[in-house]
């Protein structure tokens, strides 16, 4: 377990960023929030590119800051790999003098994937002998999560790797991002505003809002809150790990979840395949009897287990049980008085199969796994 | 006989190119530091530093040599020891010569090469001390070989002012043929000397080579070390 605890201030009355999170021994801890909301100031310290006014900061056991001891250990000697938003790679070095930068400066008995690993895992064999200045934005990232690797790190820092790129350069770089992060053996803090990032990627959130943590825990289990900044968001809804049952000979795939099945447009790949799907709160329609004659192809039947009105709105989220899941509907609170919605009650929830987007589909953590095709 | 230029017109072609050479090399590792200083540095003084660095472009170069020799001189607070501890003597000598033109040319030098530091990204040696590279390493490992092409801008400029630095040299080491006697103190002789006008006209004519051939050659230089740093 890592643990980072920050308190910083931006010039006097300014902003103050005052934060405490822990990040487990393996997996992706993801920063989410808005732009400003000091979530890049936070990688920046754990980094040691930026001292806190106090704080302490341990990776891996190791304390690498602590304002009240005096430690302050400087980025060289952290061993942090930062992938940053602009890849920041050496343009008079050859993309493999990049990579090996790092490598040759780790530590001799630090352990981890060799070069022809990390080269094989990222599909950079074919650019080594090449600058920088020839590559595109999404090899050059791909470049940069390389070279952050082999400098054998204790912890991966990832400053919104994707950000500086269009939306052809995520969906090439954020499978092999996937794969990296099943590869790394080592925890991930990932900084990111973009929610099918986390969606994609993150095994654990931490929201953040003006400096401040929010909420932490689980990424599926915030997504199901309605309480979170996250519910207020037009994609807010439930997570649901899904695994592909079968696809069926009109075009659509089914999905397995614990509790149910779903019918979708999606192609995630073969049966077995692992994803994370969200089902948006707003594509999601209640009824209180089966419904007939529509063309809703998911008509999954729950039990309403409560009901929370969205403050200065008419509207109200629905939650239902559907076997050991639960979904978000966001309905009108005059739907709710209509119907007579109670807890308790038995509830069929509606959701159409062409509502799943595909950006919202990202490979969940399997490792060995191939990554999924987002095309 | 060459160009059409004398023995002594050679010589002079020579001494000016030695001086000139000589200069770069002595005040290159300086002008690297102080411009590093100046661009990166945070200490009281600052200022002054960079006053102190300009004043040549400023201050008249009669001035600066004459300095030079209060300073230098046999006599003087750094040339008297210089002189009786070790028996270097730089007063009328070439290594004089040398010293009086670096000091001449080392605004020029410090602004070029500071130009180029200013042009490295301080995210790149950001991301190399997160790779492991301590400050001497990341320095000779990024930042040098990124502000590269200023040193070398500021290098070529450099040799090139040199070669016509008369004020300093000539207060500072006099003119003595084969000794002191540059490109433009020989010229500077011809004219002074009755039909000298053809010596005069001839060593001006290699002058003005020397100085098209050093610009060409900073401009192809700095082209090329674009290109590889991918600035193209």
């Amino acid at each position: 377990m890592s643990g980072i605890a920050l308190r910083h201030e931006f010039g006097p009355g300014g902003f103050v960023l005052d934060a405490a999170f822990d990040v487990p021994e393996r997996g992706v801890t993801a920063l989410f929030g808005p732009s400003g909301c000091g979530k890049s100031t936070i990688l920046a310290a754990v980094a040691g590119l930026l001292r806190p006014r106090a704080g302490h900061v341990e990776i891996g056991g190791a304390v690498v800051l602590d304002t009240a001891r005096g430690v302050f250990v400087p980025p060289e000697r952290r061993r942090c790999g930062v992938v940053f938003q602009d890849a920041r790679l050496f343009p008079h070095l050859s993309v493999e003098s990049n990579l090996r930068y790092g490598l040759r400066r780790a530590p001799r008995d630090a352990a981890g994937p060799g070069f022809e690993e990390v080269v094989a895992l990222l599909g950079i064999g074919h650019l080594l002998a090449r600058r920088p200045s020839g590559l595109s934005g999404g090899e050059r990232q791909r470049v940069a999560l390389g070279r952050a690797l082999l400098a054998r790190p204790r912890i991966l820092l990832m400053d919104e790797p994707l950000a500086a790129l269009d939306a052809a350069r995520r969906a090439e770089v954020l499978p092999f991002l996937a794969r990296l992060r099943d590869a790394a053996g080592m925890p991930i803090l990932y900084v990111t505003h973009a929610l099918d990032e986390v969606d994609a990627l993150a095994d654990r959130l931490v929201l953040l809002e003006a400096g401040r943590v929010v909420a932490e825990g689980p990424v599926a289990a915030l997504a199901a809150r309605t309480d979170l900044p996250l519910a207020a968001r037009r994609d807010a809804g439930v997570l649901l790990d899904c695994r592909v049952a079968h696809a069926m000979e009109d075009g659509l795939t089914t999905l397995d979840f614990t509790g149910g099945r779903l019918v979708t447009t999606l192609h995630p790949g073969p049966p077995g395949t692992r994803l994370r799907v969200r089902v948006r709160a707003r594509d999601v329609a209640v009824a209180i009897a089966e419904p007939q004659g529509i063309s809703t192809r998911n008509v999954l039947r729950g039990v309403l287990a409560g009901i929370d009105p969205v403050p200065g709105s008419p509207e109200a989220f629905v939650r239902v049980a559907v076997g050991a899941s639960e979904i978000l509907a966001r309905v009108t609170r005059d739907a709710v008085a209509r119907l007579g919605l109670a807890p308790g009650i038995a509830l069929w929830v509606l959701v159409k199969a062409v509502t799943f987007d595909h950006r919202l589909v990202g490979a969940a953590g399997m490792p060995g796994e191939p990554p999924q095709d987002g095309a | 006989m060459i160009l059409g230029l004398t023995a002594e017109e050679w010589q002079a072609v020579r001494l000016s190119l030695e001086v000139a050479s000589r200069s770069v090399i002595v005040s290159l590792v300086p002008a690297i530091a102080v411009a590093w200083l100046l661009a990166r540095g945070r200490f009281p003084g600052r200022m002054l530093l960079d006053a102190l660095v300009h004043l040549p472009l400023v201050v008249p170069p009669v001035v600066v040599g004459w300095g030079l020799l209060m300073l230098f001189g046999v006599r003087g607070p750094i040339g008297g020891p210089l002189n009786d501890w070790f028996g270097i003597r730089l007063v009328f000598t070439t290594e004089g010569a040398a010293l009086a033109t670096a000091v001449m040319s080392f605004p020029l030098i410090v602004r070029a090469v500071r130009l180029g530091l200013e042009h490295v990204d301080p995210g790149l040696e950001a991301a190399a001390r997160t790779l492991g590279a301590g400050p001497i390493d990341r320095f000779l490992t990024v930042t040098l070989p990124l502000m590269s092409p200023g040193i070398l801008a500021g290098a070529v400029t450099a040799f090139a002012a040199g070669l016509g630095e008369f004020g300093a040299v000539i207060t500072f080491v006099s003119n003595i043929p084969g000794e002191t006697q540059t490109l433009p103190l020989a010229i500077y002789s011809a004219t002074q000397t009755p039909g000298g006008e053809a010596v005069a006209a001839r060593l001006a004519g290699v002058s003005f080579l020397l100085a098209m051939a050093g610009l060409l050659l900073a401009e192809v230089i700095a082209r090329r070390m674009h290109l590889l740093l991918g600035r193209g």
